[in-house]
């Protein structure tokens, strides 16, 4: 009993800590540029996929394998960021202003061809990276046996989260960012170029798309598709938060979390059921998502 | 100008109903999966007018063919009409039931939860051991009023019934655009609260736009799983959604002949890029997408406005 419950908790904060990695790009695209980004499961695919490639190299050669890590984030988040420039300049750019609806059909289209750019690079066989997952190693908790990846993995996002928080409230680009989610126009009339807070937010919230993805591909099968689950399960995580809110995502990553670990160890018919089950059950009760305030309507 | 359109529409119909003789068997079998389809763009239609999109429009798709498929494997019931009728009202009485939750939501929050909703159903499909689990099932061959086709004749008598609800379809709807609840979709679209000035009940009358959509939506499932002779969760998946609202956007929400015209385009475009560039089918569609939202925001269907406006111009 003890041991289901220790893991449930050790399983959900593992399950948590990733779906905040995917997730807080996506919400912080969300809560400056109003843009449901439907690409970040590109963003999340890509950045595994040039993981795996990362890792690939890397084994060949005889460096230790702490730095294969690095390697390997370094360059998928390199990957996210000229995707993230490529897509807001070229695409984007074109559609502001539009309905946000049409906005997500774009991000769409973008997620379409993307799929298959990715077939035409690295072809349609999948990947294996779990090089950096075996050097990591397991600890052992009494019963419990944990892998040291996982726990760098809970690491990686409480870090995030951390810098998200100091970004937001303690730098000068953080409160330029409040600004502009708060009143763009405003922001605008003030001096403040919203047409670069745009391009830096994308680029960043497509870096850590890519980042998710990275982590991930050592745990995973990179494999044709996982943009496409990684999509519906982020957009699950946000709209239980509050779309555009940081700290929403981080408890909804956790609800999320604990649930399906919950479900996988007790009823395992219910896992996918629990985690679309709790994002309605939430959207019911505040529509608007745990974290944001319903807005007033406009005349 | 409702009459010429409906002399052209029977016209058409009477077309595509002698086009199912001469057609090969696997054209004749797209065009009815394309018209089963229609259905549910068609749908997708009535909600886009009012401003609206569902991303989880597969829930009531997938409905309609389980229906189909349950009520024909567990109580051996294999009337193809009767079947349909009641994929269609399964999925309107889900619709009915999710929609006094959905008719509060507006925008990417209507998206959203209609996700999440067609989510939980693929969820709980994918993990139901007894219905095939991700491999889903098959459906039985069905019946006509006791007469039992085969192979060829089959397929015709399938799609001879698409037809004929697409015709049902499209006629009511087109009478339901035309009415004052139809023509309150656009001021809603563009600013609701001035329609509640008017002593119209906005909730009202998007929970009925949702049943409508259900429906159709429904019928289109109930009719692909007999087309098909198979279900499975995918139906329920967010991407089956995606391709509907896709197609919806390619079509417009001009007129309802839009939604067939597209869904026609958009099955024979599939079927061609799969075939001649199987890998690069997805970024055949998403290029079309693209240059749909950016160059002909209104869809295709507003190609036809403009025409007929140019032909009005020159007398």
């Amino acid at each position: 009993m003890l041991l289901t419950l220790s893991a449930i908790l050790t399983d959900g904060l593992v399950y948590a800590a990733y779906l905040f990695i995917v997730a807080i790009g996506l919400t912080l695209i969300f809560g400056v540029m109003k843009i449901l980004n439907v690409t970040h499961g590109s963003f999340y695919a890509f950045g595994a996929y040039g993981a795996a490639t990362a890792v690939g190299i890397y084994a060949n050669s005889d460096l230790p394998a702490a730095l294969g890590f690095l390697f390997m984030i370094a360059l998928a988040m390199a990957i996210g960021m000229i995707m993230g420039l490529v897509i807001e300049r070229g695409l984007l750019r074109l559609v502001y202003g539009r309905d946000e609806v049409v906005v997500v059909l774009v991000t769409y289209a973008a997620f379409l061809i993307l799929e298959d750019v990715i077939v035409l690079i690295w072809g349609p066989g999948s990947y294996a990276a779990y090089q950096p997952m075996v050097a990591a190693g397991n600890t052992e908790l009494g019963e419990l046996v944990l892998s040291n990846y996982d726990i760098v993995l809970v690491a990686i996002a409480a870090a995030l989260a951390g810098i998200a928080y100091w970004a937001l409230k303690f730098t000068r680009y953080g409160r330029l960012l409040t600004t502009v989610i708060f009143d763009r126009e405003t922001a605008a009339a003030f001096g403040i170029n919203v047409t670069l807070v745009y391009t830096a937010t994308f680029v960043i919230g497509a870096m850590l798309g890519a980042l998710g993805g990275a982590v991930m591909a050592p745990k995973i099968s990179v494999t044709l598709g996982i943009g496409v689950e990684v999509i519906v399960l982020a957009f699950a995580v946000v709209a239980i938060g509050g779309m555009g809110s940081i700290e929403g995502a981080l408890i909804g990553a956790l609800v999320v979390g604990l649930c399906r670990a919950a479900a996988v160890h007790l009823v395992p018919q219910l896992e996918l059921f629990v985690i679309y089950g709790v994002m309605a059950l939430v959207l019911v009760v505040r529509p608007y998502g745990l974290f944001v305030r319903a807005q007033p309507r406009k005349i | 100008m409702a009459s010429r359109a409906q002399i052209i529409g029977g016209v058409l119909f009477l077309i595509a109903a002698a086009a199912a003789l001469v057609l090969p068997e696997w054209v004749a079998s797209l065009v009815t999966i394309a018209f089963a389809n229609a259905l549910v763009v068609l749908g997708l239609v009535v909600l886009w007018r009012a401003g609206l999109v569902s991303f989880g429009q597969a829930l009531y798709y997938c409905i309609g063919a389980y229906t189909v498929a349950l009520i024909a494997r567990w109580t051996g019931f294999t009337d193809a009409i009767a079947l349909v009728l009641l994929g269609g009202i399964g999925a309107g009485l889900v619709a009915a039931l999710v929609g006094v939750l959905l008719a509060r939501y507006r925008e990417i929050f209507f998206a959203m939860l209609s996700l999440a909703l067609s989510m939980i159903l693929y969820g709980v499909l994918v993990k139901t051991e007894s219905l095939g689990s991700t491999d889903g099932f098959s459906v039985a061959t069905p019946t006509f009023f006791g007469y039992a086709p085969h192979g060829q004749a089959l397929g015709l008598s399938l799609y001879w019934l698409t037809l004929v609800i697409d015709a049902v379809a499209a006629m009511l709807i087109g009478s339901y655009f035309r009415s004052v609840t139809g023509a309150l979709a656009a001021p809603i679209r563009d600013n609701e609260i001035r329609v509640e000035f008017l002593g119209v009940s906005v909730t009202r009358i998007i929970h009925a736009k949702v049943v409508i959509a259900g429906v159709l939506a429904g019928l289109g499932g109930a009719l692909v799983a007999l087309s098909i002779g198979h279900v499975d969760p995918n139906m329920a998946y967010w991407t089956t959604s995606g391709s509907f609202v896709f197609v919806t956007i390619l079509a417009g929400s001009a007129s309802v002949a839009a939604a067939f015209i597209g869904s026609l385009l958009f099955e024979a475009v599939r079927s061609i890029a799969v075939d001649v560039m199987p890998s690069l089918w997805q970024m055949t569609l998403g290029s079309a997408l693209l240059l749909t939202i950016l160059f002909l925001p209104e869809g295709l269907g507003s190609l036809v406005g403009r025409l007929r406006k140019r032909a009005d111009a020159k007398p």
